[in-house]
């Protein structure tokens, strides 16, 4: 009988941890032969110069990679602000209005769109009155994506503060709105800076909703008016060249944007640490 | 005798059809502790939480009746929710610190109620920290996280920050019902202290307690008011079977 419940108790320990390396397998994997792929002709000249034409050896993506900062960081100043005001309003004002529910309805259905279509939508409305492609249409597809997710992420993330420290906040007579940006937002910080990072990560990754935006552009952007080259739309031309030399470049831009997106990442989170909440 | 602090007359508490409090007349006089006893569920709780209006947050809320408080009905249309929460301060039953360090906590509030000086909001968080028997503990870790500090330690934090608003009066809703009993006996002894100049409003699960610190004390029971007498005299000689019931433990 003690031999069953400890067998048991093995098993049960072991499936989770079997679960937990099959996550990581494809992780590793991943990075791992990105790695090895991109490594190569990861060099100074590859960050800092535009694209050689074709079979000319070298050369790199420093066009793209500002590109991508650029097109990201228009879309965050854009969809930022909007993306947590609104999970502001939901978690605090609208919780059971009808406006509300339907913003939060609106910003589900939206996050389900595929990622294309958000770029038809920006092609509709942005690049076609303005009769070219351009970084502001595809900061405008990119900022529709994050919009949704961080309207979501930011009225989670507020719906886990406690309701006692609220009370705690208005029973020293102050008004809602001083209780929400000093007590609120301040113990939901992290969290709330976890959404911006993963829904950065998120867009700065995609290369449907840039297609017909953005477009791409071999050399310097002239403008934000005009097509801009981004990391993912690169990847994509040179991974379907037929050749050789563009491709091993695709590898290391692939590299470049992972790379980018971790250190991001980490940067954020280790300056959005909370010292004055528990965990 | 002293001063009226808070009067209620007929006075009835809804949430929906529910009467959770009814009809409840009493005076509670200033400067003095007033406990209110009775088992879960007969109102003692709402009826504190009337008193700063905290219940308006509920949605299907609603008072019937008159209360007043220093002569001004609270509930009369047109009442300042700020103004009238800086004069009746709160103690709540967990201790809920607000996410920042111990100082910040008692300064925080004090900055909107038109303190601009930095300086001057110092000297008042010092002046309520140690007022709150707290000051010797923290003063040397100001800027550490409030939550750092142990349970009885946050809720005398709290105690300082309802008094550096130097409201008339506090209410307490069961403030040690979370506590050991050395932290239970230093915020017992605070509160009688507290009373020279404040007016307390206690809940308590505690009959002891209820007997140790109150001038009086009000016996509920199903949203009603049985007895309210001075506390030796409620505690000695009940005059209701049901107070008598209850303090003998014999229900609740």
């Amino acid at each position: 009988m003690n031999l069953r419940r400890k067998l048991v108790d093995k098993t049960m320990t072991l499936i989770p941890l079997l679960c937990v390396i099959a996550t990581i397998i494809p992780l590793i994997s991943i990075s791992g032969y990105l790695l090895y792929q991109g490594i190569s002709n990861l060099n100074w000249a590859f960050l800092t110069e535009l694209p050689k034409p074709v079979g000319e050896p070298g050369g790199g993506m420093a066009n793209s990679i500002v590109g991508t900062g650029i097109v990201v960081g228009l879309a965050g100043l854009l969809g930022i602000p909007i993306g947590i005001l609104a999970g502001i309003y939901l978690a605090e004002y609208g919780q059971q209005t009808r406006l509300g529910k339907t913003v939060r309805f609106i910003a589900d259905v939206l996050l389900g769109v595929p990622s294309i279509v958000i770029g038809i939508v920006a092609y509709a409305v942005v690049v076609v009155p303005m009769q070219s492609f351009s970084a502001y249409a595809g900061a405008f597809a990119l900022a529709m994506m994050l919009v949704p997710f961080l309207t979501r992420t930011t009225e989670e993330a507020l719906l886990t503060v406690p309701d006692n420290i609220k009370e705690a906040g208005l029973a020293l007579g102050q008004p809602y709105w001083r209780v929400v940006t000093g007590i609120v937002l301040r113990a939901a910080k992290a969290p709330i800076f976890t959404g911006v990072m993963l829904g950065i990560a998120r867009i700065a990754g995609e290369t449907a909703p840039l297609l017909f935006t953005a477009l791409n552009n071999r050399f310097w952007h002239q403008g934000l008016t005009g097509p801009i080259s981004t990391l993912t739309i690169q990847i994509y031309n040179y991974a379907i060249s037929p050749f050789q030399d563009w491709n091993q470049q695709a590898w290391s831009g692939a590299l470049v944007l992972i790379i980018l997106v971790t250190l991001l990442n980490l940067i954020v989170r280790i300056s959005s640490r909370s010292r004055y909440t528990q965990r | 005798m002293n001063q009226v602090a808070i009067n209620a007359k007929d006075l009835s508490i809804y949430y929906g059809d529910f009467e959770a409090v009814k009809s409840i007349t009493m005076e509670i006089p200033s400067n003095s502790i007033t406990a209110l006893i009775g088992p879960s569920g007969c109102g003692k709780s709402t009826l504190l939480r009337t008193l700063n209006r905290m219940n308006d947050r509920i949605v299907d809320f609603s008072v019937d009746g008159e209360l007043k408080i220093d002569g001004e009905s609270i509930y009369a249309p047109g009442v300042n929710l700020i103004s009238l929460r800086k004069k009746v301060g709160m103690v709540f039953q967990s201790p809920n610190p607000l996410p920042m360090s111990i100082i910040d906590n008692v300064t925080w509030a004090l900055k909107f109620h038109g303190i601009r000086r930095s300086r001057e909001r110092m000297e008042i968080a010092v002046e309520s920290l140690k007022r709150a028997g707290l000051w010797d503990e923290v003063h040397d870790r100001l800027k550490d996280p409030a939550v750092k500090l142990s349970g009885g330690q946050q809720q005398r934090l709290c105690i300082a920050r309802a008094i550096a608003l130097q409201p008339k009066i506090l209410l307490m809703d069961e403030p040690t019902s979370a506590l050991d009993p050395i932290a239970t006996r230093m915020i017992e002894e605070l509160m009688i202290s507290l009373k020279e100049d404040y007016t307390v409003v206690l809940v308590s699960h505690n009959m002891e307690q209820a007997a140790r610190v109150s001038d009086r004390t009000a016996f509920m029971l199903l949203g009603e008011l049985v007895e309210y007498a001075l506390t030796e005299e409620l505690f000695s000689n009940p005059k209701d079977q049901r107070t008598e019931d209850y303090i003998t433990g014999r229900f609740g």
